[in-house]
């Protein structure tokens, strides 16, 4: 199952990278209009069928890969470094204040569910895909902290973090050289099975028009645009919204697999 | 006359695990360490002797800087080494040096051997040239160069534990604490560290704390062997005094408990105590003398007073031989 989802995250990747290059109809991707092959159902040159305007839905598709991959890497890249940094620090000091001080704040922030808070601060600030990302990244961080905090604070028990202590090593050497090498696999882990979630939120956020603004065609938007043509219309819809899926099983799948993979050096 | 590089003076080292009562909040403690007092003479090796539980792994971590002392204190070269709250400095911390039990916890799984060996280096001595350095710890304990490369868990057990007596040699320092460095070996590797620590300490004028539970060791071994239980010392003596006239019955108990086989062997032990018991547990310490519940020689003052350490006259000449026993009164 890891390899279907190795092989799904890579071909999307290869997609999204080549998008201009693959799809059928690239200049379909931005403002464009073909009133004459509007609303075509799935055909021989439109294999996902066109839109209200007539553009290509599989070209579409393509080009929405972009945002979701960039939407997932972009929140992760933000979110990945504080999270851990934090998780380390408070899981070195654990029973100090600054492990409390951390800790309680981590808590806070994971009491508020990530997409209504997302939800909130699009609408204040200007709807758009940056704004999405930090909104999610500013709800993402506490999982990392959380993960790497119990895995640090377990592993400061080590006696090679005693015998470094012992040795008179800086706390910075002990945190980054020490402990975190031993957390890395839980961390990729996560991060793979993240990625998925990311890009679902940011299709939520998409879908609720707090994402991609028209006339990009995130994933999210373009099944918020095709909603109201259901059941008629379907393909503008579901064809999208089937990518989501593939897109979110495909990091799930090699997130479990990743998992496993470490599970199995571990043991 | 030999001076004490390290001096335990009244050290006292208790663990909170709870609290009784709902209103009152009495804590509950563990007395790991309960007032002991011990000198490591410069140069020799101090056998610290006792059953698991007893506490003896706490005075290494308590030495090392792992925990603070509850109350008494420990200083090295007549320097405390718990000055306030504040961070020990790193000149102690280089004379300082410890061995774990266990090797495969001791280094670091995702760091590889020249890494492990290049971190005492880096903080201790910035100027020299790291490669030679490591090359060199390897060579003192007869491992050979390439071995830079691998990662802890391509070693094997001894190897792994000539490492980690590599890496508490880089520093240079002068004492190091031993704790139970060869029991969780094969026994035909143990005598190979035995010996390579032997060595080591004649060549670098090292002093030892050496930390187990394996008696008839410390008879090779050590210089003076003290015994430990449930925190207390209970006799200190020189080594060969120490096993050929052992005074407290506890000792005499273990003693005897060594497996022999020869009969020279069995004629220098004790005559036979057959062990009973076990050692309680330290959260509900026997008031009294703690051993009492399992001395054979009791006397009735042992289950209501506990008895001072005191000094008597050893019968090898002049070795001094301190003993905590009601059945040797202060006369001696």
């Amino acid at each position: 199952m890891s390899i279907i989802g190795l092989v799904t995250v890579l071909l999307i990747v290869f997609l999204a990278v080549f998008a201009p290059l693959v799809a059928t109809h690239p200049k379909h991707a931005s403002a464009f209009v073909d009133f004459a092959n509007a609303s075509s159902p799935p055909c021989r040159i439109y294999p996902f069928g066109t839109d209200v305007v007539g553009r290509d839905i599989l070209s579409r598709i393509f080009f929405g890969f972009r945002f979701s991959l960039v939407m997932g890497v972009v929140v992760l890249a933000l979110v990945v470094p504080p999270g851990v940094t934090l998780g380390l620090v408070a899981g070195y000091n654990q029973g100090t204040w600054l492990d409390t001080a951390i800790m309680r704040i981590t808590d806070i922030f994971l009491a508020v569910p990530p997409l209504v808070l997302a939800l909130a601060m699009c609408s204040v600030l200007t709807p758009n895909l940056f704004n999405a990302m930090i909104a999610v990244s500013l709800m993402w961080w506490p999982w990392y902290t959380r993960l790497v905090y119990g895995l640090a604070s377990t592993l400061r028990n080590e006696f090679f973090v005693s015998s470094a202590e012992a040795i008179g090593a800086s706390k910075a050497h002990i945190i980054f050289r020490e402990i975190l090498p031993n957390c890395i696999s839980p961390i990729f882990t996560k991060m793979s099975l993240d990625v998925g979630w990311v890009i679902l939120i940011g299709s939520s956020l998409s879908f609720v028009g707090l994402g991609v603004q028209p006339p990009r065609p995130g994933l999210g938007t373009m099944v918020a645009d095709g909603a109201r043509y259901l059941p008629d219309q379907w393909w503008i819809s579901v064809f999208p919204a089937l990518a989501i899926v593939v897109v979110v099983l495909g990091f799930n799948l090699l997130g479990d697999g990743l998992r496993d993979m470490f599970a199995a050096e571990e043991g | 006359m030999t001076t004490d590089i390290l001096t335990v003076a009244d050290l006292k080292k208790y663990f909170v695990i709870g609290h009784s009562g709902i209103l009152k909040r009495e804590p509950i403690t563990v007395k790991a360490v309960d007032g002991i007092s011990f000198g490591v003479r410069e140069g020799e090796t101090f056998g610290l002797v006792g059953e698991s539980g007893s506490g003896k792994s706490t005075v290494a971590y308590t030495t090392i800087g792992m925990y603070r002392p509850t109350e008494g204190s420990i200083s090295f070269r007549g320097r405390s080494l718990f000055d306030g709250n504040k961070e020990r400095p790193l000149a102690i911390k280089k004379e300082i040096q410890i061995v774990f039990q266990d090797p495969g916890s001791s280094l670091n799984p995702r760091r590889s051997i020249k890494q492990i060996l290049e971190l005492p280096l880096q903080v201790h001595r910035q100027d020299e040239n790291r490669l030679e350095q490591v090359v060199r710890l390897l060579e003192m304990v007869e491992l050979p160069p390439d071995y830079m490369q691998k990662y802890p868990q391509m070693l094997g057990g001894g190897e792994k534990q000539m490492v980690a007596i590599a890496r508490a040699l880089a520093t240079d320092p002068s004492f190091i604490i031993l704790d139970e460095p060869t029991s969780a070996l094969d026994v035909s590797i143990q005598a190979k560290i035995i010996n390579l620590l032997i060595r080591l300490q004649n060549e670098f004028h090292l002093s030892y704390l050496f930390i187990t539970h394996d008696l008839s060791l410390m008879r090779n071994v050590a210089s003076r062997v003290a015994i430990m239980y449930l925190g207390k010392i209970c006799e200190v003596a020189e080594a060969a005094e120490f096993f050929r006239n052992p005074y407290h019955p506890y000792t005499r108990m273990l003693l005897s408990s060594i497996p022999v086989i020869s009969e020279e062997e069995e004629k220098l032990k004790p005559k036979k105590i057959i062990s009973t018991g076990e050692i309680p547990s330290p959260v509900n310490v026997p008031t009294g003398c703690s051993f009492h519940l399992r001395c054979p020689a009791k006397l009735n003052v042992c289950s209501e007073v506990d008895p001072v350490m005191v000094e008597i006259e050893g019968q090898t000449g002049l070795a001094r031989h301190t003993v905590r026993c009601h059945l040797y009164g202060q006369a001696g």
